[in-house]
Parts: C-alpha cells; structure tokens; sequence
C-alpha cells in the first residue's frame, strides 16, 4: 500500500508543522483574549526567535542549551516592551488603530531583521543527532518529537497556569470582562503586558523549535504567523483547545493536499481555509458564536 | 453634485490649484527621473483616492488592493501581448483602439471579481476584514508566481506595448505624465462628487455607526460592497497604466507590500478626505523616492511612519496637525477660521 505509506508520512510531517501553527494560535489568542487586539507583530516573534538563537549560537558561540532560553527571554521581553512602548501610549484604543500599530511594528522589524542578518537562510542543529526513526511506515527525524513533545509541554503548562495560578486567573478574568476585573482589583495593564510577553515566548519557540527542520531567515515568520491565525480561526479565535485542533488540522490539511493534490499551491491552501471559514463559521470549530454589542 | 457645492467647500479653488501646477510642473523637471516619479505619484494617487472611499469614508478595511491593481496591470499584460487571444480581431476599429478596450475591460471584470469576493468579506469586521483581505491578496499572488504559462511566473512579463490614440504614441514620460494626470484628475474629480453626494453621506453614516445607518434606512452592506467594487475599479485603471507604462511587470509589483503602503499613504493623509489622499500619495510617494538610496531601510521607515502615525495621530496625520494647531491658537485667529473652512476638517 504506497498511498498508505505515503499517508502516515504525511500524517507525521502535518503534524509537525501544525504543532508550530498551534502554538502560534495560541499566541495570537493569549493577546486577543487579554486586549481585543490581533497582534501581527506575532509573525516577527517567530522570526526573532530562530534569528536571535542563531546569533547566539552560531556567531558568538553559546551552546545551543543556553542560547534557546536566553532567545526565548530576548523575544519575551521585546514583547513586553512593544505592548508598553507603542500600545499602551497609543492615543486610541480603537481595535483597527491598534492593529495598524502592530502591522507597522511587524514591518519595520522585518525590515531591520533583513538590515542585520541578510536574506540568507540559516540553520540551526537540530536538539538531539539526526537519525531517521521509523514509526509506522513512516519516516521522521527526532526533531520531529521533540517539536510534539515541547508542544505538548507548553500546552500543558499553559493550561495549568490559566486554571490553577492567580495569575492565570485574572488574565482570564480580564479576557471576559475588563471593567469587572479592573473593579475586582486586577491590574488590566499588567495584564495585557504580560499577555504580550506570553505571545513573545511562545512566537519564539515556535520559531526556534522549527528552524532544524526548515532552517530559518528574516522572512520566515511572515507566512509561519499568518498561517497560525488562520489555525486559530480555523479552530476558534481565542479558544486554547481550538487553536491546538485548528493548528494540527491545517497542519495535517495542508500536507495531505501538497502531497497528494499539487505543491504549488501549498502556501494557498491555509488562507483558502481562513476564507472558507471567516464566510461560513466565523467562530470557527470551537469558538462560541459572538453576540454583537451595539 | 452642481459647480455650487464644489465652491462652497473650496473645492474648485484646489482643483483649480493643483492643475495649475501639473501644468507647470514638468517646465521645471530636468531629467525624466523627475517625471517618472511624478508619474508614479499619480498612479498611487490614483489608487489611494479610491482606496479612501472605502477606509476613509465607508470605514471598511482592505488590505488586499494591491490584487486588484494587479488584476489590471496583468489582464491588460496578457491580452495586449497575446492579441491572438482576443476574441474580438474586428477589422472595423482602429487597432490603437484594442488596448484601451482591454483597460476598460480590465475595470469591468476586476469590478466583478470585487463584487463577488466584497459580498462576503465585507460581512466581515475589525481584525477579520483585514485578515480576510490580506488573504485573498496572498492567493491573488501565489497564483501569478505558480500560474506561469499565462503569467510568466515570478518573472513576470516583459514586452507590454505602449498606449496610442491614433498616431500619438504615449512612449515618452512627459507624454505619460499628461495622461496619467488627466486619469487621476478625472478619479479626484469623480471621488470628490461622490462624498458630497447621498452615497457619501450614507458611507459617512456607515463608518460613524452602521448599526444607526441601518435603522436609518441604509442598506449598509450594498454601500459597502459597491464603494468596495469602486475603490477596487480604480485601483485596476491605475494597475493597467502602470503596465503600458512601464512595460514590464512582476508579481512584486502587486504584492502586499503595496497593498500595505496604499494603505499607509490613505492614513498618513488622513481618513476621509479626497485632497488628504493626494497628500498622503504624494508625501509617501516621494519619501520612498528619497529612502530608496538606503533601499533597506525603506521599508523600516514605513513600518515605523504606520506606527507613530497610528500612536499619536489616530485620526491621520494631516487632520492630527491641524487639530494641534487649532488647539494651539487661540478660537478667534484668522487661521481658525481657515482651518475651519478647509476640506481636511
């Protein structure tokens, strides 16, 4: 059965690229639920992360071991200071204002990324050797687990930080009602910076733990965060457990397609999805329908 | 819209102004740099007057216009260079003629192609209308790069003939700079009677609330949808004269970077404002001109003009200055009263 073979390989790798797409939704919906706001500076995370672990690793020689946190706080903190720079000062907390500001910011960052590092492609090792391993016909590269199992680990992490710690549970308390939460004592802003933060972390390691596999440069980010909104629309805008099942969908839709329709159209098929889904369920798999305020 | 109302807001005085100096203005350009950017100019200028019916006034988004601009600069390119293809090879018009039928053409189909897709994007709102738009601008480009055999590809084409009426050739820029003003005079003029019309106030009604145009009687979705088609049309003119322009064209040329910077140029000149438009076109026109010696940092520039604008000027940077010096001054200067009578207000 070649189809089969074929199948499971597909399987695999959609997976893989999904984990990436799911852990991207969630950043886009960790800042939508905290502010309202789509922020596109997401796609510029991805692309810091693997671009900053390559500075440290490659020019200035840190293992790779300390380089990836040191990466992942870098981009954590260029999060952190974007909410408070641009978007906290911002005149108006109009929602296509604030958007504005983040497609500007996403730009002009891509723009100095390509300044710094060049339009070569870079590659980092992948974490552990490069034996292939065969799991059901199908052949993978450890890169590959260790992608699922450090998606896994964010997952759960997350889950336990919005169910469990106070703080999680005021980012959720601010993400259903601002004003309530403000009025329980909730710092708002705190909230929506640290939100930021969290959407940095998370664009970084989805950019760090996919450049083994497809290497990385200044532009890699731009499609990699537009195709994880479209998996978070596609599961549920602001929905966790729909950003995870819209990321691994699109990752799983997107392979089958390229390898059993055509390549040529593989970076279409995720927008096409976006499309089909913003006309026909906007609130996509998961999400709850949004009762419109006037 | 009668002569009256374009008096009454200063409008004629600035139409009157600005051809006045499109007149001059190639008496004092030395090299055809000077008219090629000018001409540039008037194609963006072209677009974003559009693009503002639909952001600035109708409060709609769309990130994608640079598609429909390609839309024109491609349908134009392939026909005219494959005239085997026209199904109309009738001998009984000038053959000068076939290519401005293409233009039309090209308007009328990326109309139509606008028409069905604004159904139902612009049903979408906020983050999902700018998403939706940069999407469809993200297939409109993977198909030129993949559909090569009609496209050619990432190349793109070479060889589009240049425009001519009769025995007139528009091959030079200063023949160009005349037609490619003539347009976009003709879209300030059309643009401007549009918003002092009933469709304008109703699109003005949409952005300040649609829900409260509704109950008003305003089929808010129909406006929208046909200032989208409009906005689109114009951007496809401007698309098609690029290409018998300049001859050559790649998909780079309708990528969503432009879609972008159309949409900088619409915002940096202030929302809702024809002669803002111009200025906006104009202004980031010519800094791109001047930052394209540090080629990279071009696109850092505009990047971080989109977000100081945005962060200090919400409202667009021309009424945002206004507003400052209005504040400034005292309510009974002279000035006021000028700023209060100007179309920026």
């Amino acid at each position: 059965m070649i189809l089969f073979d074929n199948l499971s390989q597909f399987l695999f790798s959609g997976l893989t690229t999904g984990s990436i797409y799911g852990l991207i939704a969630i950043g886009f919906g960790v800042v939508h639920n905290a502010s309202g706001i789509m922020n596109l500076l997401q796609c510029e995370f991805i692309t810091l992360g693997g671009m900053i672990t390559v500075t440290f690793y490659s020019f200035i020689g840190i293992p790779l071991a300390i380089s990836i946190p040191l990466a992942i706080i870098t981009v954590t903190l260029i999060g952190a200071l974007f909410e408070r720079s641009a978007i906290r000062t911002a005149r108006s907390q109009q929602i296509l204002v604030l958007i504005f500001i983040t497609i500007g910011a996403s730009i002009s960052v891509k723009g100095l990324a390509l300044i710094m590092w060049g339009s070569d492609p870079f590659v980092l090792p992948p974490f552990s050797g490069n034996e292939p391993i065969h799991i059901l016909k199908a052949t993978i590269v450890p890169q590959n687990l260790w992608i699922f199992a450090i998606t896994m680990f964010v997952v759960i992490a997350l889950y336990f930080f919005f169910k469990k710690s106070v703080m999680g549970k005021a980012m959720r308390a601010v993400s259903c009602n601002q004003r309530a939460a403000a009025l329980a004592g909730i710092s708002v802003n705190r909230m929506i910076l640290l939100s930021f933060a969290m959407s940095g972390a998370l664009g970084a390691v989805a950019g760090i733990i996919i450049a083994p596999i497809t290497t990385t440069s200044y532009d890699v980010g731009f499609m990699l965060g537009l195709k994880g909104f479209s998996a978070a629309v596609l599961g549920g805008y602001g929905s966790m457990p729909g950003a995870i099942l819209g990321g691994l969908l699109l990752g799983v839709i997107e392979s089958l397609a390229t390898g059993l329709i055509s390549s040529a159209y593989k970076n279409a098929i995720a927008f096409i999805i976006l499309l089909l889904v913003l006309f026909i369920r906007p609130s996509g798999l998961l999400g709850s329908p949004e009762a419109e305020r006037i | 819209m009668g002569f009256s109302k374009l008096k009454k807001h200063h409008h004629l005085l600035y139409l009157m102004v600005l051809v006045l100096v499109l007149a001059i203005l190639p008496f004092f350009m030395e090299t055809s740099y000077y008219l090629l950017v000018l001409n540039v100019i008037g194609l963006n200028t072209m677009v974003v007057v559009g693009l503002n019916l639909l952001v600035g006034y109708a409060g709609q988004i769309s990130m994608g216009h640079a598609a429909f601009y390609g839309m024109g600069a491609y349908v134009s390119a392939v026909l005219t260079t494959n005239m085997d293809l026209c199904p109309w090879s009738f001998s009984w018009f000038p053959e000068w003629f076939l290519p401005w039928l293409i233009i039309l053409l090209a308007m009328v189909l990326t109309g139509a192609v606008a028409y069905l897709i604004g159904i139902p994007t612009l049903k979408l709102k906020g983050h999902y209308l700018v998403m939706a738009t940069l999407g469809l601008n993200i297939i409109f480009e993977i198909i030129l790069v993949e559909w090569d055999s009609v496209t050619g590809g990432a190349n793109g084409m070479a060889g589009i003939p240049h425009l001519t009426v009769g025995g007139l050739r528009f091959d030079s820029d200063l023949k160009f700079y005349f037609l490619i003003w003539g347009l976009t005079l003709v879209a300030l003029l059309a643009s401007l009677s549009l918003v002092d019309s009933r469709v304008g106030r109703a699109l003005r009604a949409i952005h300040g609330s649609e829900v409260a145009a509704n109950t008003l009687g305003i089929d808010t979705h129909r406006y929208k949808v046909k200032v989208f088609v409009l906005s689109a049309m114009f951007a496809s003119l401007a698309g098609s004269l690029y290409a018998h322009y300049i001859t050559v064209i790649t998909p780079k040329s309708c990528d969503i970077v432009y879609s972008i910077q159309v949409v900088i140029m619409v915002i940096v000149g202030g929302l809702g404002s024809v002669w803002g438009a111009l200025f906006g076109a104009v202004m980031l026109t010519l800094l791109s001109e001047v930052l394209h010696i540090m080629e990279k940092f071009n696109v850092v520039a505009m990047g971080l003009i989109l977000m100081v604008v945005m962060i200090f000027f919400p409202e667009g940077f021309i009424p945002g200055i206004l507003n400052l010096i209005r504040k400034r001054k005292g309510p009974d200067l002279f000035l006021n009263e000028v700023l209060e009578s100007h179309p920026w207000k």
